[in-house]
């Protein structure tokens, strides 16, 4: 029996194993279905990592390094090579592997960590042939920086997603062309720093409110692709079409959390972030059953999520080593131009002095208020600069605030500021 | 006056810099976003990351940095460089691949034990 089974070996399964082991638990598994730890992390080889966390800009595999030497000082054993099949609320945990074959696995508690994965041409669905040459920037960027493959000469990417911006630069610097990076929103998903650095210092022209209308092939490989403007339904403008020659098309079109242990567990999920619905301190609908990182929301910066992770793996040792306990709690609703919150439950008597509030805005503010309200009345308010969706905002709620609430729910909104 | 967007972390903070007054940096929230908004309109430089070949490890490609921010304008010819490089496992992270690859001290070293 462990004290904990993690499931999952990037940056927020070590995180959590690094941070129950000091907690205070001792038999402690991370099971990871690569063939090393470090998950993503060794695939994004830029850096730009660990500026919050360690003070100092490190490359992706040096931020993983960090964390597998952290663990490595501890005891925590590490599986790879295995894939978890099912989780239950029992704490079971069925896994299989070439090596040991299949085998249930007992924890008092679970750490649910298995990060995310590329939307895909089909979750998009755009119309045309179906060659070869049609890549996830994230695939194209396993191939080019492990593997070794370069996957194109001329590229097209969709999305301006972080990963699709950095593939822009990443694919100039080996040689390919890069002819454009087209967005179907008004504004960039991918982080402000990553249009500078990826897309202006290589001229590459970034389209936004444009999308790829169709894709054509010749001999089975992307040929031309067509990119058109699109109104604000997001509906494509006649007239407006450009042709590329091409013969690589990356799609940078969202994140979706992986959680398919979580639903099959029946675990309560969110539809808005496809990830468990949890509590402030990252405990899902199924007590003892933790959840953190990309398989909870999307994440722009992995400090953010050792962070979060961290918390959870406290909060693991915390329910093994305490007697767990039913609070009562609030719900934290996401108000007006709010995409999601997480957490969205706090119980408000296990915050310390306060609690931590990640949340997208749904569109672009300049300088704007983030209000707190509990029954249409202001309990707080935090000043911004600037928001965008691409940017995950963060507050720090303080305990006073939550127990202002008085037990009813809390609302978090954006606006203008006056 | 010129209008930038920092890009030393991700927090992209938007900087206004004053060329007719000594490069005067405004809008930074740290003495590093200072420090870039001076040199982005003086002097240009970023840290290249990118590959090197190995063999007998894990993987078939090895990833390596320059250990400080070289001039914008050698990224491509250090990129050429990169391409003779060969290495054999085992590799530390913060071993010396090349040296001095901007004539200003620069090295490009590995990031990842390979």
């Amino acid at each position: 029996m462990y004290d904990l089974i993690i499931i999952g070996g990037g940056p927020a399964g070590l995180a959590a194993a690094n941070s129950a082991w000091e907690n205070g638990l001792r038999k402690i598994l991370i099971v990871e279905r690569d063939r090393e730890p470090g998950g993503i992390l060794n695939q994004c080889i830029h850096n730009g990592f660990g500026l919050h966390r360690f003070k100092e800009e490190l490359t992706g595999p040096e931020y993983a390094g960090r964390f597998i030497s952290m663990v490595g000082n501890t005891g925590v054993e590490i599986m790879t090579d295995t894939m978890v099949l099912e989780i239950n609320k029992e704490h079971e945990v069925h896994v299989i592997s070439a090596a040991e074959g299949y085998r249930v696995l007992k924890a008092k508690s679970i750490v649910l960590a298995m990060g995310c994965r590329e939307r895909t041409r089909g979750a998009i669905a755009i119309p045309g042939d179906r060659p070869a040459g049609v890549f996830t920037a994230g695939s194209a960027q396993r191939y080019l920086n492990m593997e070794g493959y370069m996957v194109g000469k001329r590229v097209i990417i969709l999305g301006s997603g972080d990963i699709g911006l950095i593939m822009a630069r990443r694919m100039t610097l080996e040689g390919a062309r890069v002819l454009a990076c087209v967005e179907v929103m008004p504004y960039s998903g991918g982080l402000m720093r990553n249009i500078v650095q990826c897309l202006q210092d290589w001229n590459i022209p970034l389209y936004l409110s444009h999308t790829i209308t169709d894709i054509r092939a010749e001999n089975g490989r992307v040929s031309h692709v067509t990119v058109m403007r699109v109104d604000e339904s997001r509906n494509p403008v006649p007239g407006t079409e450009m042709e590329f020659d091409c013969d690589t098309v990356l799609l940078s079109v969202g994140l979706i959390p992986e959680n398919e242990l979580t639903r099959s567990a029946g675990i309560e999920m969110d539809p808005r972030t496809n990830g468990a619905v949890v509590y402030e301190n990252m405990e899902t609908s199924a007590p003892g059953i933790f959840a953190c990182g990309n398989v909870v929301h999307v994440h722009d910066l992995v400090d953010y999520v050792s962070a979060e992770s961290e918390r959870a793996g406290a909060a693991a040792a915390k329910y093994v080593l305490d007697n767990p306990c039913d609070d009562p709690f609030i719900s934290v609703r996401a108000g007006s131009d709010i995409g999601y919150t997480v957490p969205m439950k706090i119980r408000v008597n296990r915050v310390d002095k306060a609690a931590d509030v990640f949340f997208r805005v749904r569109r672009v503010f300049r300088s704007s208020v983030i209000e707190v309200s509990a029954n249409g009345e202001t309990l707080f308010t935090f000043k911004r600069d600037h928001m965008a969706p691409g940017e995950m905002e963060h507050i720090l709620l303080p305990r006073k605030v939550l127990d202002a609430a008085a037990g009813k729910d809390i609302t978090v909104s954006a606006r203008e500021a006056e | 006056m010129k209008e930038l967007v920092c890009i030393v972390c991700p927090r992209g903070c938007r900087l206004k810099v004053d060329e007719e007054n000594g490069y005067a940096v405004t809008g930074n929230t740290c003495p590093r976003g200072a420090e870039y908004g001076r040199n982005e309109i003086y002097s240009p430089t970023r840290v290249l990351t990118s590959t090197v070949r190995i063999s007998g490890a894990l993987y078939p490609r090895c990833p390596v940095k320059t250990d400080k921010a070289v001039p914008k304008a050698l990224l491509l010819e250090i990129m050429r460089v990169l391409n003779s490089v060969s290495l054999a496992s085992p590799v530390k992270a913060g071993t010396v691949v090349l040296e001095n690859v901007d004539g200003n001290g620069a090295n490009v070293i590995v990031t990842k034990d390979l």
